[in-house]
Formats: C-alpha cells, sequence, structure tokens
C-alpha cells in the first residue's frame, strides 16, 4: 500500500484515496520523507470525532511540484512521539494540533497554544495567565510589549529576556485577533468569499484567491482565461502595493523619512490602481466564485501601463538612493539575521524565506493557471538580514510589474474576450480533499477544504504564511539589540490574524 | 545629500490641497442611493444577497454601520433602485444617522450626520490626538488609518494624529469586531486615557461587528459601557471618510 497519496496544486481527490496509516509508520515515513530537501509540511489538521480524531498530513515536494497528502487515527487518550525533535518545521503544526484536541507529542518542546481559539481543548488556559519561559541570572531582565503597539498595528504580545541591551530570548504570544474564523467558514457559507477577503484585510486577493481556487476546483468550475489573468494581474499589484508599504515603514522604522514619503506615496498610486478596476483600494469585491466581477477594459489597461511605468521610474530611483546612502545601510545590515539552515529547520516560507537563501516560491514549486507557462525565475537573496528582506521586495517590485506587463497585452487579443464570470451551477463534489496554495506577497497561503458524503464542507482549514515565519522573527531577534526589534519587526511585517483567524 | 534633494525635487508636492473637496475614482462605493420609486418589485434580492444583514427590505434601508459596501445588492437590484455613488463623507455621530433611508440625497444624509458639538470643538477643535486599538481587525483599517497620515492624505496638518500612549491621548480610536482576546487590553487602554476622552469606531467591524457579527469569539461589552462620540463607516475606512469625520466632529470649517 502507498503510504503518501500524491497531488497537485488544486488537484481534488476523494478523501478514501488518501492513506490511512498507524501513527508510528506515518511518523516515520514523514520523516524519511523530510530528510530530503525540500520537502516541508504545508498542512497538519484534525477531523475530531468523541474518541478520535483523523490526522491529514500534507508534504509540499517542491521540486516535483507535487504534494505529498496522508493521514492516521489518533486516539484522543493516547500521547504520541512529536516529529518536531527530528523535522523541527512540524513544531507550529503540532502545537496548533494539540490546542484544539488536547492530544499531547511527546518530546515536543513547547506544546504552547497558537491562538487561544474559541474551541481549545483546554478552556483555562486563558490568554492572561499564561506563563511566559523564564530564564534566571543576575544580569537579566524581561521586557513586556503589548498586546497594544505604539503606532497604528494589529495586537500581539513579545515577551523579551535581556542582558543589558542585548535580546537572548523572544517569545511571542499570539490570539489577540482570534475571531473564529474557520467555523465562521462552515456556519456561513453564503458569505464565504466575503469572509476570504477578510481573513487578512492586506492579502484580500491572496486569501480570497486560494479560496476561490479550492471552491472551484471542488466544483469543477473552469474559469475563462481572461478572468484567470485578471486575477493574478490583482495579485501582482497587490504584492507590489505591499512590497511598497513595507519599505515605506522600514524606511520610516530608521527615520529615513525621505524614503518613507516617496515608497507611501508610491503605494497610494498602486492601490488607486485597484480602487480604478474594482472600486475598493485593497481589491475587495474583485474576486468572486466563477471569475472576477469587473473588467479591464482598454483604458484601464491604458492606466494600469502607465501607472507602472511611474511606479517603476520613481521606485528604482529611490532604491537607487537609499541602499547606497550609508545611515540606511548601516542599519539594514547585518541586522536580525537567520540563516539559511535556520529558516530550513523551521519550514520558513515567502520572502522572508527567500531573503535567508532558501530557494521557495509557490508561483514556480506549484504554479497554478497563468503562472504555469510563464518560467519565473526565482529572486533570491542569501544574508537573511533586514538588508536582504528589504533588497528583496524591491527586487520582486520590479518582478510583478514585468509579470503584468506580460499579462496585459493578452487583454487586448480578441482571442481573450470571454465573458468574466459565469456562476456556478455545480455542488461540491462529495467526500472529496482538495489543497489551493497561492503566493501570497508574504509567501505561500494554503487552504484545505474536506467534503462529506452530502457534498458539504466539513473542514476548512486555512494557513497563512505566518503561521510558520513568526518563530522566525524570534530567531532573528537573539543576541541582537533590543532597540532594533522594531525594524525587525517590520522587515518581515507578519500577519496576526491571519496567525490567529 | 545630492541624490537626496534631486529626489526630493523628483518626488515634488504629493499632499491632496483639500482633503474637504478631493476628487475620488468614480468605481469608489461610498454612500448607497436608494431610489424608492424605482423599487417596484416584491423580491428581496437586495436583503437576502447581503453578506452583512444591512438592507431592511421592508423599509428600504441600508445601514451603514452593518455594510461592507461590497456592492452586491447593487448587481443583484434587477430594477436598479441601489447605486453606489462615490460621496465619501459617511461619518456620523448618531448610530442612526448611519441608516440611508430610501430617496436620500448626498446632501440629505451629509445634514444629519454629524452634529458638531461646541464641547468637542472648544476642546479638541484645534489638536486632537487619538491612540488607535485594534481587536480584531484584519489590518484593512489600519492600514487606511495609517494612510491618513502619509504625505498624501497627511492628517497631522489639522493637529489630529495617532499618538504612541494612551495617556498622551484624547480619545480612543477602535477597530475590528472587538475580540474576547483583547477585551482587558481594550478596557486597560480607555481607562488610562484622561478625561474628557472620546471614542471613535471605525469600519463596520467596530460599529456592528460587520462580517463578524455571528463569531462566538467576540465580546462588545465594552461598547455598553461607553458612549460613543463618532462612528466612521467602511469595510476599510477610506482616509478622506476618516480625515473629513473627524473634521466635522471637531467643528473644523
Amino acid at each position: 500500500m502507498k503510504n503518501f497519496l500524491a497531488v497537485k496544486n488544486n488537484q481534488v481527490s476523494n478523501i478514501n484515496e488518501i492513506p490511512l496509516l498507524d501513527f508510528s509508520s506515518l511518523h516515520e515515513k514523514i520523516i524519511e520523507k523530510c530528510k530530503k530537501s525540500k520537502i516541508r509540511p504545508i498542512c497538519f489538521f484534525g477531523l475530531g470525532k468523541a474518541s478520535s480524531v483523523r490526522l491529514f498530513v500534507a508534504l509540499a515536494d517542491d521540486k516535483n511540484s507535487e504534494i505529498l497528502v496522508s493521514s492516521s487515527i489518533l486516539n484522543r487518550s493516547t500521547t504520541y512521539p512529536s516529529l518536531t525533535p527530528k523535522v523541527p518545521a512540524f513544531h507550529i503544526f503540532e502545537r496548533d494540533f494539540h490546542e484544539e484536541f488536547g492530544i499531547k507529542f511527546e518530546g515536543h518542546p513547547w506544546l504552547k497554544p497558537v491562538s487561544y481559539r474559541k474551541n481549545r481543548f483546554d478552556s483555562n488556559s486563558k490568554i492572561e495567565n499564561y506563563p511566559f519561559f523564564e530564564m534566571t541570572g543576575e544580569e537579566l531582565h524581561e521586557v513586556a510589549v503589548g498586546p497594544i503597539h505604539a503606532g497604528i498595528i494589529e495586537p500581539g504580545h513579545f515577551r523579551f529576556v535581556c542582558s543589558g541591551e542585548t535580546v537572548y530570548h523572544l517569545e511571542i504570544q499570539l490570539g489577540y485577533q482570534h475571531r473564529n474564523l474557520e467555523k465562521l467558514f462552515l456556519d456561513n457559507k453564503k458569505i464565504a468569499p466575503h469572509l476570504a477577503e477578510s481573513i487578512a484585510g492586506d492579502t484580500v486577493i491572496g486569501h480570497t484567491l486560494a479560496y476561490l481556487n479550492a471552491v472551484e476546483s471542488l466544483t469543477g468550475t473552469e474559469i475563462s482565461r481572461r478572468a484567470q489573468i485578471i486575477r493574478i494581474i490583482a495579485l501582482e499589484l497587490e504584492r507590489i502595493a505591499m512590497h511598497l508599504a513595507d519599505l515605506s515603514a522600514i524606511a520610516n522604522d530608521i527615520a529615513y523619512l525621505m524614503g518613507s514619503a516617496v515608497f507611501g506615496t508610491t503605494r497610494t498610486t498602486v492601490i488607486n490602481t485597484l480602487l480604478s478596476i474594482c472600486g475598493n483600494r485593497f481589491g475587495r469585491g474583485l474576486l468572486r466564485p466563477g471569475g472576477v466581477i469587473f473588467d479591464v477594459d482598454e483604458t484601464l489597461i491604458k492606466k494600469i501601463k502607465t501607472n507602472l511605468a511611474k511606479v517603476s521610474v520613481i521606485t528604482d530611483r529611490m532604491a537607487g538612493v537609499m541602499f547606497t546612502c550609508s545611515t540606511v545601510t548601516s542599519r539594514l545590515d547585518k541586522t536580525g539575521t537567520v540563516s539559511k539552515e535556520d529558516a530550513i529547520k523551521i519550514g520558513a516560507v515567502g520572502i522572508s524565506a527567500r531573503a535567508s537563501g532558501v530557494n521557495i516560491d509557490s508561483r514556480i514549486n506549484h504554479p497554478f493557471g497563468a503562472y504555469a507557462e510563464m518560467k519565473l525565475k526565482n529572486k533570491y537573496n542569501k544574508t537573511g538580514d533586514v538588508s536582504a528582506r528589504t533588497h528583496i521586495r524591491y527586487v520582486e517590485i520590479g518582478q510583478s510589474i514585468n509579470i503584468i506587463n506580460r499579462l496585459l497585452p493578452e487583454l487586448e487579443k480578441d482571442s481573450c474576450s470571454e465573458s468574466i464570470f459565469c456562476e456556478i451551477k455545480n455542488n461540491l463534489n462529495p467526500e472529496s480533499f482538495v489543497i489551493s496554495i497561492v503566493e501570497g506577497w508574504r509567501g505561500e497561503i494554503v487552504h484545505t477544504m474536506l467534503t462529506d458524503e452530502a457534498g458539504q464542507i466539513i473542514k476548512h482549514k486555512i494557513k497563512d504564511p505566518s503561521f510558520n515565519n513568526w518563530y522566525m522573527l524570534a530567531l532573528a531577534m537573539r543576541n541582537n539589540g533590543i532597540s532594533d526589534f522594531p525594524l525587525c519587526n517590520k522587515s518581515f511585517n507578519l500577519s496576526y490574524c491571519g496567525n490567529d483567524l | 545629500m545630492l541624490n537626496t534633494l534631486r529626489m526630493k525635487f523628483f518626488h515634488g508636492k504629493q499632499y491632496i490641497p483639500n482633503v474637504r473637496k478631493a476628487a475620488i475614482d468614480g468605481r469608489h462605493r461610498g454612500l448607497p442611493i436608494l431610489f424608492q420609486e424605482k423599487c417596484t418589485s416584491s423580491c428581496s434580492e437586495c436583503a437576502k444577497c447581503c453578506p452583512a444583514n444591512a438592507i431592511n427590505r421592508e423599509k428600504l434601508e441600508i445601514d451603514l454601520g452593518k455594510c461592507i459596501f461590497c456592492g452586491d445588492c447593487e448587481r443583484a437590484c434587477k430594477q436598479q433602485a441601489i447605486k453606489f455613488s462615490a460621496f465619501y463623507k459617511l461619518s456620523t455621530t448618531d448610530r442612526d444617522s448611519l441608516i440611508v433611508k430610501g430617496n436620500m440625497s448626498e446632501a440629505d444624509y451629509y445634514k444629519q450626520a454629524i452634529t458638531a458639538k461646541e464641547k468637542s470643538k472648544a476642546l479638541f477643535g484645534k489638536s486632537l490626538k487619538l491612540r488607535q486599538v485594534s481587536s480584531g481587525g484584519c489590518n484593512g483599517c489600519e492600514f487606511e488609518l495609517n494612510a491618513c497620515s502619509n504625505p498624501n492624505f497627511d492628517m497631522g496638518r489639522f493637529g489630529i494624529d495617532v499618538v504612541a500612549s494612551p495617556r498622551h491621548a484624547d480619545g480612543l480610536l477602535i477597530t475590528g469586531p472587538l475580540t474576547e482576546n483583547m477585551a482587558a487590553a481594550l478596557d486597560d487602554a480607555y481607562e488610562c486615557i484622561p478625561a474628557p476622552k472620546i471614542i471613535i469606531l471605525a469600519g463596520a467591524c467596530a460599529i456592528s461587528g460587520g462580517l463578524f457579527q455571528n463569531s462566538d469569539a467576540l465580546n462588545r461589552s465594552f461598547l455598553e459601557k461607553h458612549p460613543i462620540d463618532l462612528y466612521i463607516p467602511g469595510c476599510p475606512v477610506h482616509p478622506l471618510t476618516v480625515i473629513n469625520g473627524i473634521l466635522d466632529f471637531v467643528g473644523h470649517k
């Protein structure tokens, strides 16, 4: 019998095709697989019954563009050996699973709740009474920051253990944003596309696209080429806008106000382009099951082209000035470094991983739609410091502008004039399983859906890239000055609500 | 140095000279206009498709405190009785004023929206410092509130700023549907602000729970304990809605 079912991104398979192993052999097989490079966990969740839980695991095989799926039944009253000591990337997935079902993984160093979710197993563990990790020593002191921060950002608590200015350890406490989204998705199917837009308001297109790809796969809906292209243009516009926002914020955090102002206003140009397309600066209301609501006509194509040309010129010029300015480079270089080894170990994804030299990008490794034929080249840095994370944003802005400019001419062709929207009439495939991966601006977004015999969604698991990457921030802070924390935090710019859901 | 100066010159002036009369893209979904005479059918397609339960079909009203401005109702209405205009001055001082009624024009809505009190004008007319608290906000409203202070919108020119500590603030600016896990911190922040203090709710989530109104992970008791001074609708709030709302509230001309 096969140990794993290999599927592609957005490929629907029957639940009964997923192998069901006993836990010890699943444990062994996962460790065996993950020893190979470029195989890493992307999905790990349970479907609970009264006495037992069926655990589903999905590993991404980036080299072969495949997703390996397997499962096992776990007894609620038993403890199981943890995968984390052998494959550290599982640490956050096992914490998440433990929070929901209370099943202990023996050997996991730290089964702390991930988001203090409403349906957590241990309702006595409260966000207020969590015992933080402690270090003792004469010279050590603790600094507590949050949940409310100095700027206009989402809430989260950071607990530093420091010796003087030097941070020995940073513990990140999240969950303040928890809205019980996964339950809302199941209870209110009618508003699911709207909810998808609100998973993380800075990744509207990314999350909605991942949700729609899953739903459209489950219903066997083919959307028109034109709609596909508009979706990818929107996704890339979102990437450009958010990277500009981050460049602006990083410049602001090192008091380089010129960069902050210029990148900030350039972002306005980009989000106002999205506003011209769909009536919302963040792209809300553009994507719906079956296509897109707003077409990109000739006037809009012209507008996108002119605006992007403007953005390209000003970004290049500003980046040229900023990255050669010694007061900037002295703050960015060698600050908050995460090594490639560490990034791979903890399963980092997206721009943060690429800045540390990990060569992953799901637009290339697990492409869908028009990405498949684009032959994109992976852009990555090696140094893993704030400078690398800043620079990669600038590089990706150029890459995204190129992608859009390659796609726009196709919208002008007659051959691409099909309808942009057709309502989905089919029901969801019963007893099916689909994993949808989209490279959002932060990194890989994974939506997994399971349906029952009646074709109703019984599980909708959402994984934001921040879920993997928050621990990277903790690693980046070690042995850095505590005053560099805001800068390090900005250089990752992770989502609080994407983690808390 | 020279490069920086050249860049500054190249970038030019970016601010919006008059935020009170700034033009906005026609596709922006602002105030919904309800044409009563066109609503002849007995269908309730608009209310059925509304994800936020913002539409009262009986009275033909839209509650902007719940509305997420998705435009689904506009498309669902076969009689074209609903049309979103680009009008962005939507903030109100009363919860009831957020309800858009049949045949209400932009001027009608704006007239009843804000009653500037002499007291708030005297206290905050020249300087208003706010402490922002996100409580389950998706980062959409947070981004737009940040944009209020960028070089385009530049809210600071009116003496309105978001400050780092509640001790320095005149009021609380809340986004998000008010999650249970954030309830204690929100109470603390409010207690730390010296009186006299105001509360502003920004976004459909804060005003009514918005899309998350049925979530079981919320704790909205804070809003029952304290009076609300200003409601800023939107999903997310547009910077022009925020700035104009606050300016009207403090009696700025």
